[in-house]
């Protein structure tokens, strides 16, 4: 079930490190958000305070609020592992479970959380490998590894393994920079169907894909090397390429950025 | 991922520098390789007259042995016939390394997640420091501890075992006298064999890549999860291989076994009974005093519990083989 994502007034640290100060955003249920901006302008390390996976690196700390739908998953009694079971992550390398096979790859999160019936898995992880497009291409071997598969089909895999636990977010950090331009459709176009029952954000350095898939498109910048990322602008897609209200944003998209 | 890269077609090469590389090799190169050679044959040669020489020396003492040198439960090649046999020894070694490695190996690998995974990095630290400590403790020192200490204090350990558990049969004691028996064997070696468990285990776990762990983490797994999901499957090879390290010197164990066990020729199921013997033991209890034909005896002793190291670790190395798809060594 997707549910709307409301930060406000986020800054995160490593360390003594201010890595983003002051981030406040709304994102529908339902839509597709992209993040845009240069390198090491905080875009991954915003991503992961949305699922409390910052705060397993060392050192990672997080001020403010998100909200999802009504519920703060910064408050104090809510326990980050719960979090991490309805906001789902895809990685920018591909990171099945190399010890383990297809099958139990998809069905990990499933066995992770306990609630499915038995008789149920293996129609669940065959739907999510569907929902991935990937079950024409591994329905023979689910009993084969999944380290095994390329690194296309591998991202799809973690993608069907993330769609599995039917999680309310899905986060992706530049999910398709590892991949070729035909693996990189074939997820763009899951991107696109996935939106129907998923509230979705995504990090890329393509400008072309932030176009292609998202609603909305977040710009992200930092005033110097070393000082803290901020978010730039967040507007609707089309409104960010065609005729952005901030300078910066029409610089960095049309490349006379820096 | 990145074979787009590694296989397209070379650049094409300046024809002078396939010259060079085709042409003389330099004299370092050559000279290089002539010792590297050298050393690598005169090890082998060395290594095959060593094996060579036991293993005639064992074919002398055993040809002239009365009784079946693998099934016979007693050691007496001074004697007319000489009867000597390696049963014994053999059931001994065997099972006090069985007990140590079940012992060790279990804990070894807590204490390395609790030292990779759990413990905070200033607890974390000096505690792998004194690991590494305990791993160059000399094993003598293992031995006169476990004789003078650990002997006292397993006999109330005996005692309850054999109260509680007497009905299993193994923990049945139907002797007396004081713990030098192939349990507190099993036991001492477990202690002398657990830093270097853990110290390789450890290693291995600090190697899982961040990504596989993040995999489970993202998924909402717990701390253990993590470690059920990521480590340990990643660590498995370095589990098997880091344990073949402690077995093999469990096996080998001289010192410590001498001083701890009080030997005696006879193989009992019931672990608590006092006596019992393994191969180094034997051979270090006895090789003073014995004449030429009784060192035979001891080194043909030696051979087999050299032939049953190398069964042991071929048998790892075919369980690591036959994972290897699934070792992440091609993700
Ligand atoms: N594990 C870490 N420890 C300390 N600092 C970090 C760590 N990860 C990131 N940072 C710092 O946080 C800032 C933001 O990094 P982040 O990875 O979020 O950038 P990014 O926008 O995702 O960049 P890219 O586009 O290259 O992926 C950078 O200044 C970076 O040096
Ligand atoms: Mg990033």
């Amino acid at each position: 079930m997707a549910k709307r994502i409301d930060v406000s007034g986020l800054t995160a640290y490593y360390g003594s490190h201010k890595a983003i100060d002051d981030i406040s955003m709304t994102v529908e249920p339902r839509s597709v958000t992209a993040f845009i901006g240069p390198s090491g302008c905080g875009k991954s390390t915003f991503l992961r305070t949305l699922n409390r996976m910052h705060e397993v690196t060392p050192g990672g700390r997080v001020e403010g609020k998100v909200l999802l739908d009504d519920e703060n998953l910064y408050a104090k009694d809510v326990d980050p592992v719960a979090v991490r079971r309805t906001v789902g992550m895809v990685f920018q390398r591909p990171n099945p479970f190399p010890t383990m096979s297809i099958f139990d790859n998809v069905a990990a999160g499933l066995r992770l959380n306990g609630t499915y019936k038995k008789n149920q898995l293996a129609e669940i992880v065959e739907r999510s490998l569907r929902g991935a497009n990937l079950w024409n291409e591994v329905k023979d071997r689910l009993n084969k590894p999944g380290s095994g598969l390329s690194g296309g089909q591998q991202q799809r895999l973690c993608i069907a393994r993330a769609i599995a636990v039917e999680p309310d977010v899905l986060l992706m950090d530049e999910p398709c920079s590892a991949l070729d331009p035909i693996s990189t459709l074939a997820i763009e176009d899951l991107i696109g169907e996935l939106k129907e029952r998923f509230t979705i954000v995504i990090v890329t350095h393509n400008m072309q894909q932030a176009a292609r898939v998202s609603d909305r498109t977040a710009f992200f910048n930092l005033s110097a090397v070393g000082q803290p990322g901020k978010l730039i602008e967040i507007d609707d897609t089309e409104r960010i390429f065609a005729n952005p209200s901030v300078q910066a944003t029409e610089d960095y998209i049309s490349g006379r950025f820096g | 991922m990145d074979t787009a890269t590694t296989t397209s077609a070379p650049p094409p090469r300046a024809p002078q520098q396939t010259g060079t590389t085709r042409g003389k090799p330099r004299p370092g190169d050559r000279i290089f390789l002539g010792m590297s050679r050298g050393a690598g044959i005169f090890l082998l040669v060395i290594m095959a007259a060593i094996a060579g020489f036991l293993t005639y020396r064992a074919g002398i003492a055993i040809s002239k042995d009365d009784a079946n040198f693998l099934t016979t439960s007693e050691w007496n090649p001074a004697g007319d016939p000489p009867v000597f046999g390696i049963a014994v020894l053999a059931f001994g070694t065997v099972v006090s390394s069985v007990i140590a490695m079940v012992i060790a190996v279990p804990v070894a690998i807590g204490i390395a997640l609790f030292i990779s995974h759990y413990a905070p990095r200033r607890i974390a630290t000096p505690l792998a420091y004194v690991v590494d400590l305990l791993a160059a403790v000399p094993s003598i020192i293992y031995g006169l501890w476990g004789a003078i200490f650990l002997v006292p204090y397993l006999d109330g350990l005996n005692s309850w075992l054999n109260e509680y558990l007497g009905w299993t049969y193994i923990f049945e004691k139907t002797g007396e006298g004081v713990a030098r028996n192939l349990f507190t064997v099993g036991i001492l070696l477990a202690i002398m064999i657990l830093p270097i468990i853990t110290n390789v285990t450890r290693e291995v776990f600090l190697q899982v890549p961040k990504m596989h762990e993040e995999a489970a983490l993202a998924l909402g797994a717990t701390r253990w999860e993590v470690i059920r999901m990521s480590v340990l499957p990643f660590g498995r090879s370095g589990i098997i291989s880091a344990s073949m390290l402690g077995l093999g010197r469990a096996l080998g164990e001289t010192m410590a076994v001498a001083v701890v066990l009080s030997p005696s020729f006879v193989i009992s199921g019931h672990l608590l009974d006092p006596g019992g013997g393994t191969f180094a033991q034997n051979i270090a209890a006895k090789f003073n005093e014995a004449d030429e034909f009784g060192r035979d005896a001891l080194i043909a002793s030696g051979l087999v519990l050299f032939v049953i190291t190398l069964v042991v670790n071929g048998a790892a190395r075919a369980i690591i083989a036959r994972r290897k798809e699934y070792s992440g060594a091609n993700a």
